[in-house]
């Protein structure tokens, strides 16, 4: 019995120009990437020998001390993520009617609303926060307003793919049957979407939570405020600390809001 | 919720008339309340004022005013620091997508049948994917002193955990039958893996490579301004010189940058897919 090989596939000149045209640009990337990039080796093995010593240990060894003023500003962080998401979480339903073009009857507008909301996930919320302190003052409140702009674009968009994703034939038959706007958005299109809407919502808020806790270190409230003083006086301990209540906490956030999750959808 | 649940159909047998509107209805006003409460109760920790909002944005007018004119002075080296930026981010994901293989299959229960590594390597992704990626920075800063290495180990670290977890669950939702097949007909455990694991997980493998590159590029962005380098270094020494016309010009550009970035990496994302 003879044993071959399955026949090659055939690729067309065309894919083949394109496959050898992608290989050449990544190609390209790289040795643009390895050639420009100055990393001085000796100077990072030089420092890596004398902070090796000061940085590693104290982190491993929190001081316990500063548990409570830690926990305390924790709690600030998660207040702000909880305000600012919840604020998104309201903001988005308008803007993802908006977005739907199922909801905004106008592929046109549709698309613009689409364009914006990606347009302000852009923003890292860190750099929403610098806007917000230069406008508010250096207060939980800049954290707040930044996190509930930057969530928004993102549960903006993710409604916007729930509603277009639901059941038309209930909404015309409603219509069919003479209802006016208000009764077909509370009886026909809010019952669909409420579990997702929720659901992405709690999400967000396990996102926030993460993403606020550096807010501080821009000045904008939170445990990110004690990040940022931990690490200009050098105090690897209470930096420590303050890593030890965030992997807690957030590990805490993750496993309830997956459990909340699941039973909503 | 209810609604759904109460939805009349003849035909649907799992159909079950709500046993209590009642006690349905108190439940979700609890729900309600407990919401609000925790919302009137944060606010109020946290000191959220309107006021404070509307005479903000009196402010936030002046800001802009200071911030336009944009300063276009800025523009060539804040090119340079962007490209310094995306080599960061370039550097960090081509290597955590190279260790995240062996990783993310000591991490798949299907193919790691001893308890003790999985569990350990799944616990040890699970600490690293809750630190920020900002701490990370302000150590690896730290450690190994201001400028791009430090920058590039914390992105290293952080989408490490990212992509650990993702491509982990894809190696757990693969097929295991053609891997049985194979080590029936005497494959090794290294080539039961190539070639029955590798080719079904290997289009989720390239998007998610390519997303956590997208992510690598917005959060250098944000590592520099703890001193990673990059264009976030610039942006926080414009920012701490309140040179609001450079502030200005550096976020158009990274806003712009990361939206072009995102949408080249989504076009090639659904070619594979």
């Amino acid at each position: 019995m003879s044993q071959q090989l399955p026949p090659k596939r055939k690729r067309s000149m065309k894919s083949k120009i394109k496959i050898v045209f992608i290989i050449l640009a990544v190609l390209l990337l790289y040795i643009w990437t390895f050639a420009s990039i100055s990393i001085d080796f000796t100077r990072v093995v030089e420092r890596f020998s004398s902070n090796y010593g000061r940085v590693v240990p104290q982190l491993f060894s929190p001081n316990w001390d500063r548990a409570g003023e830690v926990i305390e500003m924790m709690i600030e962080t998660i207040f702000i993520a909880y305000v600012g998401s919840l604020a998104a979480a309201i903001i988005a339903v308008p803007l993802g009617f908006i977005a739907a073009f199922n909801m905004s009857g106008s592929k046109i507008i549709a698309t613009f609303g689409k364009w914006v909301l990606s347009g302000v996930r852009a923003f890292p919320e860190i750099i929403l926060a610098i806007l917000f302190v230069v406008a508010v003052g250096p207060t939980p409140f800049a954290g707040i307003l930044a996190i509930a702009i930057g969530s928004t674009g993102m549960l903006g968009k993710l409604y916007a793919e729930v509603l277009e994703s639901i059941d038309m034939n209930v909404v015309e038959a409603m219509e069919a049957n003479g209802a006016n706007k208000i009764q077909i958005m509370f009886h026909g299109i809010i019952p669909q979407v409420i579990p997702e809407f929720l659901s992405y919502a709690i999400y967000r808020f396990e996102i926030d939570v993460r993403a606020s806790t550096i807010l501080g270190y821009v000045g904008a409230g939170g445990i990110g405020t004690m990040i940022f003083f931990a690490q200009s006086n050098r105090n690897w301990s209470d930096m420590g600390m303050i890593l030890f209540v965030i992997i807690v906490v957030v590990t805490i956030i993750d496993y309830a809001s997956t459990y909340i999750r699941r039973k909503i959808v | 919720m209810t609604n759904r649940m109460n939805k009349p159909s003849l035909q649907d047998d799992s159909y079950t008339p709500m046993l209590s509107p009642w006690r349905v209805k108190a439940k979700i006003s609890m729900i309600f309340v407990i919401i609000i409460g925790f919302l009137l109760f944060s606010s109020n920790r946290t000191g959220v004022d309107l006021q404070t909002l509307f005479n903000g944005i009196g402010n936030m007018n002046q800001i802009f005013e200071k911030m336009f004119p944009l300063n276009f002075d800025i523009l060539g080296p804040a090119f340079n620091r962007l490209f310094e930026t995306i080599h960061m981010a370039l550097i960090a994901s081509t290597f955590s997508t190279l260790i995240v293989i062996p990783v993310s299959l000591l991490a798949a229960s299907n193919i790691t049948t001893n308890w003790f590594v999985y569990n350990t390597t799944r616990f040890i992704m699970n600490v690293l994917r809750t630190i920020p990626d900002v701490v990370l920075a302000v150590i690896f800063v730290g450690l190994f002193g201001i400028g791009v290495f430090g920058g590039i180990v914390a992105l290293f670290v952080f989408s490490l955990g990212i992509l650990a977890k993702l491509i982990s669950e894809t190696v757990e939702s693969a097929d295991m039958q053609p891997v049985e097949a194979m080590r029936a007909s005497g494959a090794n455990t290294i080539q039961a893996i190539a070639y029955g694991v590798v080719p079904q997980v290997l289009p989720q493998f390239t998007s998610f490579s390519l997303y956590v590159f997208e992510i690598n590029i917005r959060a250098s962005v944000v590592i520099g301004l703890v001193g990673a380098g990059g264009i976030g270094s610039l942006l926080m020494s414009q920012f701490s010189f309140n040179n609001y016309g450079a502030v200005m010009t550096i976020i158009l550009v990274i806003f712009f940058v990361v939206i072009l970035i995102e949408w080249i990496s989504g076009k090639i994302r659904e070619a594979i897919l």
